[in-house]
């Protein structure tokens, strides 16, 4: 009846730690009190985990304490060893993506290369990129196909258009949420505190992209394929009945680097810089081609601009 | 104070009771222990036992809550003419209503409470050691607006009580600006929590003005619609007096309300219809389906029908001053307005998503079990404080027969 994908249960109280244990095949009334016992106490698993304070609160010293416990959990669950990088933004810096609509052949290798950067979960699967395929002659976003699966592509008679985050300047989702989990760096990006999320799923519901995306069971990642090296506002491994979303792959560009779907793209319709600086890439093609932000009549403010660059 | 005296007449109060009385109460704690079970598993799986996806992110547990939000909000229907106008039958009967909204907000808070991913972080909530996002989260808004009519709603009639316990007058210049601020904040919970989907540009389906208006007309005929059925359990079950006239006038709203319910909805009709734009497809997928999708469409349709009957069966007086087809027609609205304030509003928000794509949603075991034990909850602590208050109206209770040890009558069956 219900679509939903099914997975192996996990042990409630603190998020991270999962139990292979299998959970007896009857559970009597007391046993199921002792667990909403042990979920209220959430102190018996990890008090530190349970009071830990909002990212933008915490002194650099808690924030080490935090980020060392957490490098310690992920140790014990994949046996690596992370490094959780706490870099704020860089001045006179505004983020801004350029996607060449014209160039995009719909072949998807940005949606795994953001799954594997990006560390979303394979069991249940998350994609932060959405590809739509629409057929030539309209926009309309009811006649797109997500689930499209030719032997090649691009296909004559289509065209594709990638979604993702559109970190807009006039986020809907940062405003509705009722804790301040998510906000709007000052480099533009936006963000989720994991540990401060309380999954209403509100912005969900607020965002007219489809951009958020929520953890409803443990994230599953297999240990060969994890990404070791994250931002604590990124990439690091989530907890179940969290929102997640793209951040323009914050541990990466606020090292310089590119974000893994621009340097992916095997066409090059993918563009990234910084919007404050006239001679960047990304400024300079917003100047001179022809370029459009999805939705633009809600006034999000997108500085997400698809293009056409011939 | 004589706290041990109140306890042992209260606690004799809720053993003793017709057969009725038991079977009624150890069925609600069979569905509150169904419901607990399966949350547990909730608890221990996270979400994915629930039908909600990243496409529909809210169910039926947001369903109830904005149905139930719209039932204690109606409880300002019976302040407004019982406190201000002191029209005669009402004044005695409107701590019943209050007592309604009063689990009616419990079972809110508890439904908005399963529907969270991290109960465990509540405390992020609370302004100061967390963070409540004022004044730009609606939902934010909503927790304090909700919370601030649980309060009036539990002094105001506990102050009475109180004084009817120990037997003293009521001071009502005291009570009065309570009673005035009461009014608005009743309209204010279910505004705000309309305003929560009101807000989203990402749903035109939630996206239009008409929305908060549409909200407090359903309520008003929901909640007294439950007030009706309430209020003759009550009367049959102990010697309170409710007065068919007070019945008969709570109808009468409910006429007026379901008026403008019917008519915003015309409204609304009109103007997807007539301009035609895609924001037509939540609509048509609720009333008649979109891309052969259509698990709505019965209910809907169900919804329609039975406001309309309900609608008639009022307008008539012959028939709204008959018990038998009152009650049929009460049935039928609350039942109506349960489908139309609860998954006919929330689902088709998410249908088609913002990308276009079409993905239904059907509540799972887990969240029916989950929802029937708030229920379960809601109804067990309504029967509780009525059990409570009503010998305290009634004279019953009182601390004078507290010292004596005994309750100075019995209820007849």
């Amino acid at each position: 009846m219900d679509s939903t994908p099914k997975t192996k249960p996990v042990v409630a109280g603190c998020a991270d730690r999962e139990s292979s244990s299998a959970l007896p095949d009857r559970r009597t009334f007391l046993q199921g009190a002792a667990a909403v016992l042990g979920m209220l106490a959430v102190s018996s698993c990890s008090w530190e985990e349970f009071s830990q304070q909002h990212f933008t609160r915490m002194t650099k010293a808690e924030l080490d304490r935090t980020t060392e416990r957490l490098r310690a959990e992920y140790r014990e669950k994949w046996g690596k060893e992370f490094t959780i990088g706490t870099e704020g933004p860089i001045d006179h810096t505004m983020f801004g993506y350029g996607l060449d609509i014209q160039r995009c052949i719909g072949c998807r290798r940005c949606v795994y290369a953001c799954v594997n950067e990006n560390n979303q979960s394979r069991d249940p699967q998350i994609q932060y990129i959405r590809v739509l395929r629409f057929p030539n002659g309209t926009m309309n976003l009811e006649q797109s196909e997500l689930y499209y699966a030719p032997e090649e592509v691009p296909q004559e008679g289509y065209y594709y258009m990638p979604v993702q985050c559109q970190h807009c300047v006039n986020a809907p989702c940062t405003k509705v949420c009722p804790v301040r989990a998510t906000w709007t760096e000052p480099d533009g990006i936006v963000v989720v505190d994991y540990n401060w999320c309380i999954g209403c799923r509100y912005c969900m519901a607020a965002c007219p992209y489809q951009g958020r995306w929520f953890n409803f069971a443990q994230p599953v990642i297999p240990a060969d394929q994890i990404t070791t090296d994250t931002h604590y506002l990124g990439n690091r491994p989530r907890m179940r009945n969290v929102v997640e979303k793209c951040t323009f792959c914050i541990q990466r560009v606020r090292k310089g680097r590119y974000p893994a779907c621009v340097e992916i793209c095997p066409v090059g319709a993918r563009k990234f810089g910084n919007l404050l600086d006239p001679d960047s890439e990304i400024s300079r093609l917003i100047k001179t081609k022809r370029v459009f932000r999805l939705k633009e009549e809600l006034n999000t403010q997108p500085k997400f601009y698809y293009f056409f660059a011939t | 104070m004589d706290h041990p005296g109140f306890i042992r007449g209260a606690i004799r109060r809720l053993l003793i009771g017709p057969p009725i009385y038991y079977i009624w109460i150890g069925a609600l704690l069979l569905l509150i222990f169904f419901g607990i079970r399966a949350y547990i598993g909730q608890l221990q799986a996270g979400l994915v036992v629930t039908g909600m996806t990243s496409y529909v992110s809210w169910g039926l547990y947001i369903g109830n809550f904005t149905f139930l939000v719209g039932v204690a909000a109606a409880a300002v229907l019976l302040i407004i003419p019982a406190y201000l106008y002191d029209f005669g039958p009402i004044k005695d009967i409107v701590i019943v209503g209050e007592a309604l909204a009063v689990s009616a907000l419990l079972m809110c808070l508890m439904f908005v409470t399963a529907d969270l991913g991290r109960p465990d972080r509540v405390w992020h909530l609370i302004p100061g050691v967390g963070i409540l996002n004022l004044p730009v989260s609606l939902l934010g808004w909503d927790i304090v607006v909700l919370n601030g009519y649980l309060f009036l709603n539990l002094f105001i009639p506990g102050y009475i009580l109180v004084k009817a316990y120990y037997d003293k007058p009521v001071n009502y210049h005291f009570l009065l600006p309570f009673i005035l601020l009461s009014i608005p904040w009743a309209v204010s919970i279910h505004t705000v929590t309309a305003f929560i989907y009101n807000g989203l540009v990402a749903r035109p389906f939630w996206n239009a003005s008409i929305l908060a208006p549409r909200f407090l007309a359903s309520a008003f005929c929901s909640g007294p619609a439950l007030i009706i059925l309430l209020f003759q359990i009550v009367r049959y079950y102990s010697r309170f007096e409710v007065k068919d006239a007070a019945l008969f006038k709570i109808a009468e709203m409910i006429v007026v309300a379901m008026a403008i319910n019917l008519f915003l909805l015309g409204a609304e009709f009109f103007k997807e219809i007539y301009s035609n734009t895609h924001h037509l497809s939540p609509l048509e997928y609720l009333y008649v389906g979109l891309h052969g999708k259509d698990r709505l469409v019965p209910w809907i349709w169900t919804a329609l029908a039975f406001n309309i009957t309900a609608f008639i069966i009022f307008l008539i007086p012959y028939t709204r001053k008959n018990f038998i087809t009152l009650n049929i027609g009460c049935v039928l609205i609350i039942i109506g307005i349960w489908i139309e304030k609860g998954m006919g509003l929330i689902i088709p928000g998410f249908i088609p998503s913002p990308l276009g794509q079409v993905w239904e949603y059907a509540p799972s075991s887990t969240e029916i079990f989950v929802s029937l034990g708030i229920w379960g909850i809601g109804l067990l602590i309504l029967t509780v404080l009525l059990k409570i208050i009503i010998p305290i109206e009634l004279g019953e209770l009182t601390v004078a027969g507290a010292e004596h040890g005994a309750t100075a009558h019995r209820s007849h069956a």
